[in-house]
């Protein structure tokens, strides 16, 4: 029962290059944005806020760009490099940062994220500065393909890769690595007196949180050809925070929910609203975190609870509270 | 004594600021006796703890355990030799049910890193659920820890860190913050599941009556140093006992 819905706004989704083709690249981008997220809210199960996870993005980004620009570019290749190289990036400075808890992991994410904002401004020549990185169309399994069926391709493989990212999310946080990771949030002391060490658990949580945005940041980076600076700005990392609160950061489908309202909201109240838009995202925040602050993830299963009766008893992984609620 | 030493500790010396915590301690603890810590309140006993399990380090002296020096070891190493710890308030997951923090202590025992497998399918939940049966915890298990009442929170403290499968296990006042007309029955549940783990145990307690019912051996702790040590028959009558600890408590 509870599944209907998730099913059929799959499916819509699935169909949309058919019947609302001028919205796939909307979508491509939500995906991309929720692939980022998801990362976010994996870190959200430790319990830490990660106010700089647009550097993740941006270092993927900008290693795609490169990759696609000397290397003839296929889109897998391309893909992966960015992720490999979030990765790596992640865990050079995640060995730093986990070191850290709550408002000193957040700024300190934010402070790295900011000096490689600078660096990519100042660093002309390899960067492009300000202006950007043009990213050629890459190749796809060695086709040269138009705009139009590139776009179809790119969406139906952001599709797949957000379905099987949010999977393999949603299984590491039910393995006794994930629960080990939501223990942080709650007992740090009682993690280690298990033999546990929580930094070396939050590192490895923190990793994968940025190769999931390193995922999205190679996505958006082929999906919108170009790549600047902006996409290691603080107001991108408190993008995908925002976004995360707003889907619900309980669960893996909250990052996708959370990135499709997000992008709908943003470009139709843009066009509709064009002056107040921000405003209108600020109070449908409020609002979210004053009713509903499992998101809207967790206003749909409270929701749901109420119609069919509550679900069985809350599996790993399904935390339906939200970051920061009080014990 | 003509049992192993398990676990040893010489010369122990610790002070925060000009308090002295530690002060000289020197105390042996035997395989198979469980040790009961009692002395008043600010004597050093859960220093004494905090150093055995790896949480302080010494300023001076060395705590051995199965003969490797083992001083300042981090908690989490000591844990992985066999030293577990039960605390006075519980140290529990609160956002997770009560097999899923036995599951997760399992799973840290046995190694079980997969990022894959639902910790709820691992091969130690059936050993979990008998534990859980031995601290009469098995109706609640699918229950939020946050949700239960403090008694039974100490008895899930002290499965967790049997989940561990300890030879040693430290507990820091198992009774504190269970009603006194259920003290007993805790410490029976606790003693039953202790000598069916074969595990021995070290404990700071408050109560005579438990001291006398559970302890082999007592040590009594004052201003950071080990007064007197023995049986618990002998050590109780002792006059200055009486006067600076047993009269303080009752």
């Amino acid at each position: 029962m509870r599944s209907i819905l998730p099913a059929l706004i799959v499916l819509l989704v699935a169909v949309t290059p058919v019947l609302a083709p001028t919205s796939q690249v909307l979508l491509t981008l939500a995906f991309a944005k929720g692939l980022a997220v998801l990362g976010i809210i994996v870190l959200l199960q430790a319990g830490q806020v990660s106010f700089g996870h647009a550097l993740y993005f941006a270092v993927s980004a900008y290693v795609a760009a490169s990759v696609a620009r000397s290397f003839g570019g296929e889109l897998v290749t391309t893909l992966l490099a960015g992720v490999a190289a979030a990765a790596v990036v992640g865990l050079v400075v995640g060995v730093f940062v986990v070191r850290y808890r709550y408002i000193f992991f957040a700024m300190l994410n934010l402070a790295v994220s900011m000096i490689f904002f600078a660096l990519l401004e100042k660093f002309y020549y390899v960067t492009g500065g300000s202006d950007g990185l043009q990213v050629p169309r890459p190749t796809v399994v060695g086709l040269t393909l138009e705009r139009g069926e590139f776009e179809t391709i790119l969406f139906y493989g952001a599709l797949v890769l957000s379905l099987l990212a949010a999977w393999g999310t949603h299984r590491y946080l039910a393995s006794p690595l994930g629960n080990m990771l939501r223990a942080i949030k709650t007992n740090e002391v009682r993690l280690e007196y298990l033999g546990v060490s929580a930094r070396s658990t939050l590192l490895s949580g923190y990793v994968l949180s940025a190769a999931l945005c390193g995922l999205g940041g190679a996505l958006m980076a082929v999906a919108q050809g170009i790549v600047t600076p902006e996409y290691a700005y603080w107001v991108r990392s408190g993008e995908f925070v925002f976004i995360a609160i707003l889907g619900g950061s309980g669960s893996v489908a909250g990052a996708f929910v959370g990135a499709l309202i997000y992008e709908g909201v943003r470009t139709y109240a843009a066009a509709f609203a064009s002056d107040i838009w921000q405003m209108v995202l600020g109070i449908v925040l409020l609002v979210i975190i004053i009713f509903g602050p499992s998101g809207v993830t967790g206003l749909y299963q409270r929701l749901m609870d109420r119609l069919v009766g509550p679900a069985r008893p809350r599996g790993a992984g399904d935390s339906e509270r939200a970051p920061g609620a009080a014990e | 004594m003509s049992s192993k030493v398990l676990m040893a500790a010489k010369g122990l010396e610790i002070r925060f600021g000009g308090v002295v915590a530690a002060d000289d301690v020197n105390i042996e603890i035997h395989e198979g006796h469980n040790l009961a810590i009692i002395g008043p309140n600010g004597a050093g006993k859960t220093t004494f703890l905090n150093i055995c399990t790896g949480y302080l380090k010494p300023h001076r002296g060395s705590v051995t355990f199965d003969g490797r020096d083992v001083t300042g070891l981090a908690p989490r190493r000591l844990v992985r030799m066999g030293v577990a710890r039960a605390f006075q308030i519980p140290q529990l997951f609160t956002e997770h049910t009560v097999i899923e923090n036995l599951l997760i202590a399992a799973a840290a025992q046995a190694r079980r890193w997969s990022p894959l497998t639902p910790i709820a399918t691992i091969p130690e939940r059936g050993e979990m659920l008998h534990l859980l049966d031995m601290v009469r915890c098995a109706h609640i298990a699918d229950r939020p820890v946050s949700e239960l009442p403090e008694g039974q929170r100490k008895l899930i403290d002290i499965a967790l860190a049997l989940a561990l499968k300890p030879k040693l296990l430290f507990m820091d006042e198992p009774t504190s913050g269970v009603a006194s007309s259920e003290k007993f029955e805790v410490l029976d549940i606790i003693a039953k599941a202790l000598a069916e783990a074969k595990v021995t145990a070290v404990f700071v307690e408050h109560d005579i009556g438990i001291v006398e019912r559970f302890a082999d051996e007592v040590a009594v702790w004052n201003r950071g140093e080990v007064l007197f040590r023995g049986v618990p028959g002998e050590i109780l009558s002792h006059p200055d006992v009486i006067r600076d600890v047993i009269g303080e408590t009752v």
